[in-house]
């Protein structure tokens, strides 16, 4: 055993020693969602009135014991329910935390180990009142593997991460195996890209480790741009050793010696914590010259995104990182072959990276008994839109969309969270690259072969679920939107495809489409995805296509009879007063904001359908339901 | 491994020999696979996804950036590729100008053949044209936005051929435009005006700026006398424009189709070549003796001289003070002519025929502009000649040959190689090596002068003197070598540099091509007019030497240097001028340097400035240390930044700048005293 292991095993045994002598964790989330909630308060407040209370109360553990432990976490994933409070031992999880709960929760919980009643999470459904997280369904459900640790660790101080284990697989990676053992096993595991594509990583780092090159680079790919996925950056916030760490093996599998990690510049709080991990890792002697020891060297550099979703896509990102406009190039060659500066480059997901430490600690076939065969271990995903329980869970691969929306996510909401089971329409999978999933794809197993299947993608694992009264066409035209802003305007069929969907789809929904417009846009959608240069342009269309094959109804409805079956497009809405249920009350009238409508006391009412600006008000102000067309 | 590699393109078995990706081997199948974005001499860009093939086993992929594999099947022509074609054109039709009649691109515009050769008769997409307006602020260049389909190859072949970089992509997704830095006007930005870009532009989005109906309307004036000179690469060119074969030499129907126009006098500007081999040889010979500005840099493309202005104003002094070709013959023709006829300069129209579009920019250089008038007034390009030619209705091809006017007329074959990469230098070296010898070789020729290399190195003693000529044409070439002079890795006596690859045969104004044996045949033709001549130096250019006799005296002398030669400036954006903030005091003393650039300023340039002076002033210094501000060390990040005699201080605070200039000063002091 060297001296490094020891120094390791030390700075471990120190730290749950201090842990285990004090009587009480308090742990406030830190993470980005909580802050927003206010979360700093909260910590502040605890700080201040366990000191003012005279308990012994620390915030970093050092070399005496006190009584009361207060650290601030990364994200725990539940971020609709933010501020969250964890007190240990007792593992009580508190929802909803304001400043002023504190003094409660000092005297009742800390002081006197009773709970706050009103600050626990209620079940859906059940009303049952949780104590701690592992009574939540939401996590309950879960199998947390890369983000175990994520949300109760101090992701700013490496002796945590250390205490549990951290930088004990690059101690293995480093003096108990070889560059190509390293590879082997990650191969052996079967570990896939979390990124979007699922290439085999092992792979990936054979074929860097085979180029004869003296300098080759690891690249860690942070530039997470999906809207509403938020997994890396809560890796990155919430464990950003664990990154660093699967950066070190990376680098030692294909034997490099310098590496960046590539984050979004609108993750302030990743890029602070990145940057503090890899001081503070340089300041150990774990990155830099002779690392822990051993005769290799990897110094580690963060890069800040340059704010553009195609920087994702690798040889884009390279761009970027060589001070050129972000733009992909064709492949081959393929980075493994020619990547920064032209040298041998991995580009690895950040879940990829953190991922790999606990892999090469417990061994592929430990990795292997979560998972499907051929998609083992486990996938992050962030579930939002219309359900009850929105945030950030992890789950094996295989599990069924059923179990995710029903079981994890409470069911399916109203656009205003409140339960409606039986109101599932649809799931956008994969963020404005994915496809959408509908009632049939209920129990598809989530794995990245079955849902490319389907002609849908895990991509990052961004979930999107939608109710009855979500407008298909209306979705497409959103995500393709999305799309058309972030192309880079590089290759003919992105830039112009998309614009010209997007175009297509405002026809649509405006009401100046014909049934020829729809051969059309399946033509172009076809084209852009065939014939694009990166993974942007092949996959913008896939919302129009699995959308068009799966609701080919409601786009045929809003071509053919100029109708939106759920109410969603405005310029396709027609508000009419049902005769029999009017009672001539002029209500309506004086609220018409525009005067569309006239009518006596007492007699029916009309809309001027020319001057109605179909802001349903008179559906919102009528007490007998008698106009119809408004939004459902 | 030995055994052949081979790929099956439309079931046809094609031998793979050198050939990089799928497009170069479909190419020799002798198929036409459209694209915009794909040229040899250029990087793969991959963006018009115009030649998109089937492959057994991949599905659609781009031939131009995908390595042929043994054995694989490739179909040019599925209906899925097919299909593919058309829905990239009609995308970019949708987003494109409709104005093609008036197009200067007209039927050369690839979008429009291609258009009609995929049977395009309709655009299913929304027309986005955006209605930008044109940028026509440069002398040589119209920049159209709404024509531009974005594939680059302007913006590549300016900053990967010639190192210029003038235009780049702004903007993302459907914004995306090709424009000059800060969206600044083209005229504003570093382009040296060659006309690459042009050339390479597969629609009408880069033009050349037409003088065609200024030429028209100096036709039609009866009281201007309009004479024509007309530069060696274009007599190898012209007949293209008219299907004609690229290299044959059509220099009589040139001067019929001129005198057809209506010009009055016709001249070949390969006569002024000959002056300018005499000056610049002569100038050379001097250089050489007294050692001085070597090597000496060819100063007759107006791109290669604005480039050194611009990057590398240290090196201005290298440039041969000679005028081009075009300006000798301008302000020769200006003066001798007036007088000869009896008319005022002004109404001496002189219409240059150049194969290049930087000549536009070179002619309204104010050097050559004499009291308001220009001495060359207008530059055509050989493919607007060819439009005039055409709006004439002249039959080019059938036209009889006719003769240039004497005496501007005649040249030697010196004058003419002027018109192919190393003809500048082969030109000067059959003077320089008769007038160093004294003796007259029979064999004229410099075969080691002459290739396709873009740099070309050689070596050759004249009498008891080595001397080492570097032959450059592409200004990337150009940057490279003169780094290379720059680091002191190596040392020539004479630089030839011409911007365009070739030479001036491949220049912006020819009729485009983008094969490469085009240009190989019009070299190929300029050296047989050279053959075909009877004078080969032009030392034996009689008229040459008559003009000496009777106008310009001696060679080098006194008027040869007002009408034959010139002066260049810095164009370093951040010039390097000093500001005089102290009385000047001549040369003596101590030179103290103040930035006053943005960045030095906003740290505090000015604070240190005032302290400088103010300890100037109490310590009576004013007779030793002569102040000045200046604009930009170009150390931004690390000011500011003051240089004290020959010391930079980075970082500079009042108390630094105050100790260098008082030592400095001491030293100063010490020295006056030695020397009493």
């Amino acid at each position: 055993m060297n001296l490094t292991r020891m120094e390791l095993n030390r700075i471990r045994e120190n730290f749950n020693a201090r842990q285990n002598a004090a009587s009480h964790r308090v742990i406030v989330c830190a993470g980005t969602g909580c802050r927003a909630n206010g979360s700093l308060k909260v910590y502040e407040e605890f700080v201040r009135c366990l000191a003012h209370s005279g308990l012994d109360v620390v915030v970093e553990l050092k070399d005496e014991d006190h009584d009361i432990f207060v650290s601030k976490s990364g994200c725990q994933g539940f971020c609709q329910l933010g501020p969250l409070v964890t007190i240990l031992p007792e593992g009580t999880f508190y929802t909803k935390v304001k400043a002023n709960d504190v003094e409660d929760i000092v005297e009742t919980t800390i002081k006197r180990g009773e709970l706050v009643h009103r600050l626990l999470y209620v079940e859906h459904g059940t009303n049952k009142a949780c104590k701690a997280k592992d009574e939540i369904l939401f996590y309950r459900k879960q199998h947390r593997f890369v983000l175990n640790n994520c949300g109760i660790i101090d992701p700013e101080d490496i002796r945590e991460y250390i205490a549990c284990g951290g930088y004990q697989a690059s101690v293995k990676a480093c003096f108990d195996m070889t560059p190509e053992g390293v590879c082997r096993l990650i191969e052996a595991a079967g570990l896939r890209g979390r990124g979007g594509g699922g290439f085999p990583t092992g792979n990936k780092w054979n074929l860097a480790r085979q180029q004869a090159s003296k300098k080759k680079y690891v690249i860690c790919n942070g530039d997470e741009g999906d809207p509403g996925a938020f997994m890396d950056r809560c890796i990155m916030e919430g464990n950003p050793h664990s990154v660093i760490e699967g950066m070190i093996i990376a680098a030692r599998a294909i034997d490099a010696d310098e590496g960046y990690v590539y984050v979004r510049a609108e993750y302030p709080l990743a890029v602070k914590h990145i940057r503090k991990a890899i001081e503070d890792a340089y300041a150990l002697g774990i990155l830099g010259k002779r690392l822990l020891g051993s005769q290799y060297c990897f110094d580690l550099h963060v890069m800040e995104g340059a704010g553009a979703f195609v920087c994702g896509e690798e040889t884009a990102l390279i761009a970027s990182m060589e001070g050129k406009r972000g733009m992909p190039s064709p492949k081959p060659p393929f980075p493994v072959r020619s990547g920064l500066w032209g040298k041998p480059t991995v580009i690895n997901n950040v879940e990829t990276l953190a991922a790999v430490p606990l892999i090469i600690a417990s061994g592929p076939d430990s990795f292997r008994q979560t998972g499907t065969e051929f998609s083992p271990g486990t996938k992050t995903f962030a579930i939002t839109g219309h359900v009850v329980n929105t945030g950030l869970i992890e789950m094996p691969f295989g599990t069924t969309l059923r179990e995710i929306v029903y079981g994890v996510a409470g069911g399916v909401a109203t656009a205003d969270g409140e339960p409606a089971s039986d109101g599932f329409k649809a799931v956008q999978i994969g963020g404005p690259s994915g496809g959408c999933l509908t009632k049939e794809h209920l129990d598809l197993p989530m794995d990245f072969d079955s849902l490319k299947g389907v002609g849908a993608m895990i991509g990052s694992g961004g979930l999107v679920v939608m109710n009855n009264n979500t407008c298909m066409v209306d979705v497409a035209r959103f995500f393709m939107q999305f799309a058309e802003s972030e192309s880079c305007g590089k290759c003919v069929l992105c830039r112009e495809g998309t614009k010209q969907m997007s175009l297509l789809l405002d026809d649509i929904v405006e009401g100046k489409a014909t049934e020829e417009t729809l051969d059309i846009l399946e033509d172009l959608a076809t084209a852009v995805q065939k014939g694009s240069l990166c993974g942007l342009g092949k996959t913008a269309p896939n919302p129009v296509l699995s959308t068009l094959r799966q609701f080919r109804d409601e786009y045929e409805a809003h071509v053919k009879f100029k109708y939106c079956p759920t109410g969603t497009c405005k310029a396709l809405k027609k508000l009419r007063i049902d005769g029999d249920l009017c009672r001539g009350c002029m209500v309506c009238a004086k609220k018409c904001p525009v005067g569309a409508i006239t009518g006596e006391k007492g007699k029916v009412h009309r809309i001027d359908e020319k001057l109605c600006i179909k802001c349903e008000v008179c559906v919102e102000s009528c007490k007998f339901q008698a106009i119809t067309g408004g939004r459902k | 491994m030995n055994a052949e590699q081979f790929v099956y393109v439309d079931n046809k078995r094609i031998s793979v020999e050198n050939e990089k990706n799928l497009l170069e081997v479909i190419r020799k199948a002798k198929i036409d696979l459209p694209t915009f974005c794909y040229h040899s001499e250029l990087s793969v860009y991959g963006a018009c996804r115009l030649c998109m093939v089937d492959v057994d086993g991949m599905g659609l992929v781009p031939a131009c950036s995908t390595p042929p594999l043994r054995g694989m099947k490739i179909r040019t022509n599925t209906a899925e590729a097919r299909k593919m074609r058309k829905i990239i054109v009609e995308l970019l039709l949708a987003n494109h100008s409709q104005n093609c009649p008036t197009c200067q691109k007209g039927a050369t515009c690839q979008l429009q053949s291609l258009a009609r050769r995929l049977g395009i008769t309709e655009i299913r997409f929304k027309n986005r044209s955006p209605g930008l307006p044109c940028d026509v602020s440069s002398p040589s260049i119209v920049r159209d936005p709404n024509k531009c389909v974005l594939c680059g190859d302007c913006v590549r072949i300016c900053s990967e051929v010639q190192s210029v970089g003038a235009i780049d992509f702004a903007y993302r997704g459907a914004q995306t435009k090709v424009i000059p830095s800060f969206g600044k006007d083209i005229d504003k930005v570093e382009c040296v005006n060659c006309g690459q870009c042009v050339r390479i532009c597969p629609t009408g989005a880069l033009t050349v700026k037409s003088e065609v109906d200024e030429v028209w309307e100096a036709l039609h004036n009866p009281v201007k006398i309009v004479v024509a000179q007309v530069a060696p690469a274009v007599r190898v060119a012209m007949g293209e424009v008219f299907g004609m074969e690229p290299g044959v030499t059509t220099t009589g129907q040139i001067a019929a189709a001129l005198r057809g126009l209506g010009f009055d006098r016709i001249f070949d500007t390969s006569f002024t070549a000959d002056l300018t081999v005499v000056e610049e040889s002569n100038e050379f010979i001097k250089r050489i003796q007294s050692g001085e500005n070597l090597p000496q840099f060819t100063s007759c493309c107006p791109a290669w001289v604005k480039f050194v202005e611009q990057y590398y104003p240290e090196f201005v002094k290298h440039l041969s003070t000679c005028r081009s070709p075009q300006q000798m013959f301008g302000s020769l023709t200006k003066e001798i002519l007036s007088h000869e006829m009896g008319v005022k300069k002004e109404d001496v129209v002189v219409v240059s025929i150049m194969p290049c579009t930087a000549k536009k920019f070179e002619a309204k250089r104010p050097e050559f502009i004499n009291q308001g008038v220009r001495d060359v007034d207008n530059v055509l390009t050989t493919r607007e000649l060819g439009l005039m030619v055409k709006e004439a209705g002249l039959h080019y091809k059938d036209l009889d040959p006719e003769s240039f006017h004497l005496p501007f007329g005649f040249k030697t074959g010196a004058g003419v190689i002027f018109g192919n990469s190393g003809g500048v230098s082969e030109a000067a070296l059959r003077y320089v090596t008769e007038k160093l010898s004294g003796e007259k070789r029979d064999n004229y020729e410099f075969l080691s002068v002459r290739g396709e290399d873009g740099v070309r190195v050689a070596s050759l003693r004249i009498g008891d003197r080595e001397f080492t000529l570097a032959v450059v044409s592409g200004l990337g070439n150009a940057r490279r070598i003169l780094e290379k002079i720059k680091s002191g890795e190596v040392m020539y006596d004479f630089v030839e540099v011409m911007s365009c690859p070739g030479g001036c045969i491949g220049g912006g104004g020819q009729p485009v091509s983008l094969d490469p044996e085009v240009n190989r045949k019009r070299t190929k033709g300029i050296y047989e007019n050279d053959k075909m001549l009877e004078l080969h130096r032009s030392q034996d250019n009689p008229y040459v030497n008559q003009l000496y006799k009777n106008m310009l005296g001696e060679v080098g002398g006194h008027k040869a240097h007002e009408v034959l030669h010139t002066t260049y400036k810095n164009r370093k954006r951040i010039s390097g001028e000093n500001m005089a903030l102290s009385d000047d005091n001549g040369d003596a003393g101590l030179e103290v340097n103040v930035c006053f650039g943005t960045g030095c300023f906003l740290k505090g340039s000015q604070k240190v400035l005032q302290d400088v002076l103010e300890y100037i002033r109490q310590n009576s210094l004013d007779d030793a240390v002569t102040v000045s501000a200046s604009f930009c060390f170009e150390r931004c990040d690390r000011g500011p930044t003051i240089r004290v005699g020959d010391e930079v201080i980075e970082r500079c605070t009042s108390k630094r700048a105050i100790e260098a200039i008082s030592k400095e000063t001491g030293l100063f002091k010490a020295e006056a005293t030695r020397h009493v």
